[in-house]
């Protein structure tokens, strides 16, 4: 909340300047977000009295005025505003005045006429925002000559105080007084607040059929008040200072009375009131137009103040329109309630609103304040508007009044919590200050009575922070913890997230971080089967929906690069995705990749061909590799509505398919946007990261033996089935297979590969012959001829 | 013997003018070889009568030394030379850029949360992880963050339905941990955090470290001292001026917000810190009684503290990044800058 700082010093005298204040309720616990000035610079404006307008000689829309500025002599000013007139008590700039923006005023002549000055507006002294019609006219008692600076008390400052929800207490002048007032160990003065006895009988009944969300509601009406009576320039400025804007005279008064004390207020205009005030919740079907014009559909949650015939406002909220003041007013009620914080809590959100009623009310009113806010207002409204008050109505359901609440304090606890012993005595001032009081039990023992307005402190750890606090954060001890340290169990079969970015990083890739959601489009390109959950308030819709694949996101950083002339773009992403709706909802964490441009970084030596499927196969391996257990790992063709449909593997563990690894489908790279061939992979992190723990096997002292074999095979045959029949056939000796060529063209038939293959045996325990070695050989060109129709090159 | 002189000046002066180690072979067996003529002088020693015997081999072995010393050192110049010629023509510039993979890089979040979780993980807290997608009680509820509470609204929760919603922060990792580990637990949870805000200096994702310590004895003291240890050490400053405000989150009490002395102008006031000197890089506390009870743990035993940082704002403040905005943006030209 903004609050004036000389209203504030009204209140309590403070001698420090205004940013030690701001510094001094910050380090307490209520953040200064800014200190303004409450005007813009200016010097030289006076008050003066216009005694007499002419109209210009030369100009339909000039008038040359004489005024009185208390200088002795009149001054003749040109003035250009329509509103000018004599008897108006004006601000006047000088010649030699600086206004806002640094404008100078000289003396001049406007079509011939000398100007000693300029009568200003409202808006060139920088007090309102918006533009002025016309000047500004000053009050009748404004004193003649004075400064305006110091007539209007202008060297004051907003200070905008960002109080967190716990500290619905200080959301008033009173609030952050008394706040202030601790710290510095001075006497609040509050303002003399006489009730203000009523003048006539008249009553207005008020039920109350939700005690517990209404415990208190108190009325009062006032008859005969003139609502055309301007709100005093004290008032708006006060209303300005703390960020509010003047109304009319009943809604400034209460606006000042809740940003004084705390209490919103709101008032009705009695001849539209029906029969009598009933506080209960909405029914059915009730339908309210509000101040600010909306119709809303009342829920059975929402608390209501309503008459006879239906509802009038929402209770802590925001008046309606059919009962609100307005210029046709003569008689109001005024309303001061107390509304239990959980009756009105969410209630404002649930409309769309944020008001400064439902602000507090939310937090906690005070909840013995009513009746005496009540009082202040009553006390202006009939000194600035007139009227006649009635007596106070007051109606309370006493056993839904917040409890006097008691909190058991012991001294041992404080230390345990903040680590250092406050001194009993201290203990006992501080929160004596804070207006609670202290039932001594036994030694280092209160029962601490809480004060009404603090609905923030209901557990001992509540008054420890309030101890921390008003000695000071910073004047606690400061130390290490002490722990019993046992070496942690590490599993070591367990690849780290580090090791598998720094094998990527190595292999030329950056991290990208993308949103976890995204666009509907996007998603449904990639992977137009899956169904994930949608947001239900998405930002935009471009980022509405939760991600299936780390693709969406690695393509639309591609496509930034791409856009940037990137040409050779690695990328890859660690993150969850998301897969089902919510209820049947799974959260993986992945890791995915993506390559497009050259096989080799730019360069003398590089390779320049593009990038095709095994480099990104390869690098996919290289991970796979890092757990030790390559041989648990399987490619084999597959189809995904993202991939190419003839470069499009999946990667298996076991029977499980945890990954896929592929060339991005024409068709999606170009709803994407993506000119260059693009390749894929994502691969679940949790089955990637799991290895196995090294184990040793003795070194054989026998010769190994070493045999290539070409084989021609069917061009369509995938090479892996031929592998693991070789495996299968070649026993358990046999320590490397290595595919080292694959050809087609001259020398092999049309339709059909050639398959270079080194095989490399080694008997841990004898010395293998060439015998066994050609028969093992046979066997395998046997087996494959058979299952593949595979041939022996020659 | 006369001819013997010959033979051998003969032979120094073949070797001498030899070009290549061929000819220098050649030479070798025309005077050494098994028919070469040093060889046949020997041969012909048996003919002399054998008292001569001795002194005539002797200066034949000698002469036959002599060839081979010359044969030998002219072996090693030629070699030498061969060499030298071989090397200067291997020759290269090596001042033409090598051969390799340009290497990539992590994002500069990855690194700064790497840094913040191993500054705890060197002392022993454990590195635990969460669903982004909350249930309300884990989010909200269990933090003592009741539906309604005023505080939800400083949340701007994105919300899937009723029920369910991008988690606001990584507290609920504190909640999910504790519920199945009794104290002592120490642990720091990293991760994506997601707020309905977007804007200059908000995005409606970014990344939070959460520690949490609890065990018998944790006071606000160890809270002071841990968080101002670790921020001089992420900092990589002896001297940092650290001050802990008071503040208010539903699941601590006390709670405080740390700031630090402004690292852009040594808190002398500049734009990085509004002019105010200070910066505000964390928000922590005690946790709250109602936290320990909704897990099950008693809070008359048992204390803790949890701390929570917004990991861009200390990246942006390490770094000097100026938009935050970039780190999403993955651009190349920004992700290089990090490696």
């Amino acid at each position: 909340m903004k609050v004036s700082e000389q209203w504030l010093r009204q209140w309590v005298d403070v001698a420090q300047d205004v940013q030690a204040i701001a510094d001094q309720i910050t380090m307490a616990g209520l953040e200064v977000d800014a200190i303004e000035s409450v005007s813009a610079a200016f010097s030289g404006v006076v008050v003066a009295q216009v005694n007499e307008v002419a109209q210009h000689p030369d100009a339909d829309r000039l008038r040359v005025c004489q005024l009185d500025d208390g200088s002795g002599h009149l001054q003749q000013v040109v003035c250009g505003a329509a509103n000018v007139a004599a008897g108006q008590r004006v601000a006047l700039a000088r010649p030699g005045a600086i206004l806002p923006g640094d404008f100078a005023i000289k003396e001049a002549k406007l079509r011939g006429v000398a100007s000693h000055g300029m009568i200003c507006a409202e808006s060139e002294l920088g007090l309102v925002e918006e533009k002025s019609p016309g000047i500004w006219v000053l009050p009748e008692d404004a004193p003649v000559g004075e400064d305006i600076r110091q007539w209007l008390g202008l060297d004051d400052h907003s200070i905008d105080v960002d109080l967190t929800p716990n500290r619905g207490d200080c959301l008033s002048v009173m609030g952050l007084a008394r706040e202030l007032g601790v710290l510095n160990r001075l006497e609040v003065k509050v303002p003399e607040m006489t009730p203000v006895a009523a003048q006539m009988d008249e009553r207005f009944e008020v039920r109350l059929d939700n005690g517990d969300a209404c415990p208190r509601y108190s009325a009062r009406v006032v008859r005969d008040i003139d609502v055309s009576t301007p709100s005093p320039l004290w008032l708006t400025e006060h209303l300005r200072r703390c960020g509010l804007r003047s109304i009319d005279i009943v809604v400034d008064i209460t606006n000042y009375v809740m940003l004084e004390l705390g209490q919103p207020m709101h008032a009705f205009d009695l001849d539209r009131l029906q029969g009598h005030i009933e506080v209960r919740n909405a029914r059915a079907g009730e339908t309210l137009t509000l101040l600010d014009g909306q119709n809303v559909q009342l829920e059975d949650n929402t608390l209501l103040i309503a008459d006879a015939h239906g509802p009038l406002a929402i209770a802590g909220v925001m008046g309606g329109e059919r009962s609100g003041v307005n210029s046709e007013t003569r008689h109001v009620l005024l309303e001061s309630a107390f509304f239990a914080p959980l009756a009105v809590a969410g209630r404002a959100r649930q409309y769309g609103l944020h008001t400064d009623a439902s602000h507090r009310f939310e937090r906690g009113v005070d909840p013995t304040l009513q009746v005496r806010a009540l009082e202040r207002a009553t006390k202006l409204l009939v000194e600035l508007a007139g009227g006649t008050p009635g007596p106070v109505i007051e109606q309370t359901d006493s056993r839904a009044l917040p409890d006097t609440c008691q909190v058991t304090l012991s001294a041992a606890r404080v230390s345990r919590i903040l680590g250092m012993t406050l001194a009993d005595d201290e203990i006992s001032d501080i929160l004596s200050r804070l207006g609670m009081t202290l039932t001594p039990q036994e030694k280092g023992v209160w029962h601490v009575g809480i004060p009404a307005w603090r609905f923030d402190v209901r557990l001992e750890e509540d008054l420890v922070e309030e101890l921390a606090r008003v000695h000071g954060y910073n004047r606690l001890p400061v130390r290490y913890p002490q722990a019993n340290l046992a070496p942690r169990r590490d599993d070591g079969t367990k690849v780290s997230l580090d090791v598998i970015r720094q094998q990527l990083v190595a292999g030329g890739y950056q991290e990208a971080i993308t949103y976890s959601f995204v666009s509907g489009e996007l998603q449904q390109a990639l992977n137009p089967a899956v169904v994930t959950p949608t947001l239900a308030n998405p930002i935009s819709s471009d980022m509405s929906v939760m991600r299936s694949s780390l693709w969406a996101g690695l393509s639309r950083a591609l496509v930034h690069n791409l856009n940037r002339q990137q040409q050779r773009v690695r990328l890859f992403e660690t993150g969850l995705v998301f897969n089902g709706d919510i209820d049947t909802l799974t959260q993986k964490p992945m890791l995915g990749g993506m390559i497009c441009g050259t096989r080799d970084p730019e360069g003398w030596t590089a390779r320049k061909e593009k990038v095709d499927f095994f480099d990104i196969k390869g690098d996919v391996e290289r991970l796979l590799a890092l757990g030790g257990v390559e041989s648990e790992w399987r490619f084999e063709a597959g189809e995904h509505d993202a991939l190419h449909p003839g470069q499009c593997a999946r990667i298996l563990r076991g029977d499980q398919c945890v990954g896929w690894v592929g060339a991005l489908h024409p068709a999606v790279r170009e709803k994407l946007g993506i000119k260059p061939e693009v390749y894929v992979f994502e691969l679940e992190l949790a089955s990637l990261q799991q290895g196995r723990l090294a184990a040793f096997s003795p070194l054989s002292r026998h010769p190994e033996v070493r045999r290539d074999l070409a084989l021609l095979v069917e061009e369509a045959l995938p090479v892996q089935s031929l592998l693991d029949t070789i495996h299968e056939q070649a026993g358990d000796a046999l320590t490397d297979l290595r595919l080292f060529d694959v050809y087609q063209g001259a020398g092999v038939e049309e339709g059909r590969k050639s398959l270079a293959l080194g095989l490399t045996w080694q008997h841990p325990s004898r010395t293998l012959t060439d015998a066994e070695i050609n028969q093992t050989i046979d066997n395998i060109v046997a087996v494959s001829s058979e299952r593949f129709g595979a041939l022996l090159r020659n | 013997m006369e001819h013997l002189s010959t033979v051998v000046a003969t032979a120094t002066e073949a070797i001498d003018a030899a070009e290549d180690i061929r000819a220098l072979e050649d030479i070798r067996v025309r005077y050494l070889g098994k028919k070469g003529e040093v060889t046949a002088l020997l041969k012909g020693l048996g003919k002399l009568p054998a008292q001569e015997r001795p002194a005539a081999g002797e200066v034949i072995n000698q002469a036959r030394q002599q060839i081979e010393a010359s044969l030998e050192a002219k072996r090693a110049e030629l070699e030498a030379s061969a060499m030298a010629a071989r090397l200067a023509a291997q020759k290269v510039d090596v001042t033409l850029p090598g051969r390799r993979e340009s290497s990539g890089g992590l994002h500069p979040i990855t690194q700064t949360l790497r840094r913040i979780e191993q500054c705890f993980a060197n002392i022993g807290y454990d590195i635990a992880e969460g669903p982004e997608i909350e249930d309300d009680y884990h989010n909200f509820e269990a933090l003592n963050i009741p539906a309604h509470h005023p505080a939800r609204a400083m949340h701007d929760t994105f919300y899937f339905d009723a029920r369910h919603v991008l988690r606001t922060h990584t507290s609920p990792v504190q909640i999910r941990t504790m519920e199945h580990q009794a104290p002592p637990v120490r642990l720091v949870c990293s991760g994506r955090v997601y707020r309905n805000d977007s804007d200059l200096t908000h995005s409606p994702m970014f990344h939070q470290v959460e520690g949490l310590f609890v065990d018998e004895n944790v006071s606000f003291a160890d809270l002071k001292g841990t968080i101002e240890a670790f921020l001089k050490a992420f900092f990589e400053r002896e001297q940092l001026d650290v001050r802990f405000r008071p503040s208010y989150f539903p699941f601590t009490e006390p709670s405080a917000e740390v700031d630090i002395q402004c690292v852009n102008c040594g808190g002398n006031g500049c734009r990085v810190c509004s002019h105010t000197g200070w910066l505000e890089v964390m928000g922590c506390g005690m946790v709250h009684p109602n936290v320990f009870a909704h897990v099950g743990i008693d809070s008359q035993r048992y204390s803790g503290f949890a701390f929570g940082m917004g990991v861009e704002r200390l990246a942006m403040l390490r770094y000097g990044v100026n938009d935050l905005r970039l780190f999403f943006d993955n651009d190349l030209r920004f992700l290089r800058q990090f490696q």
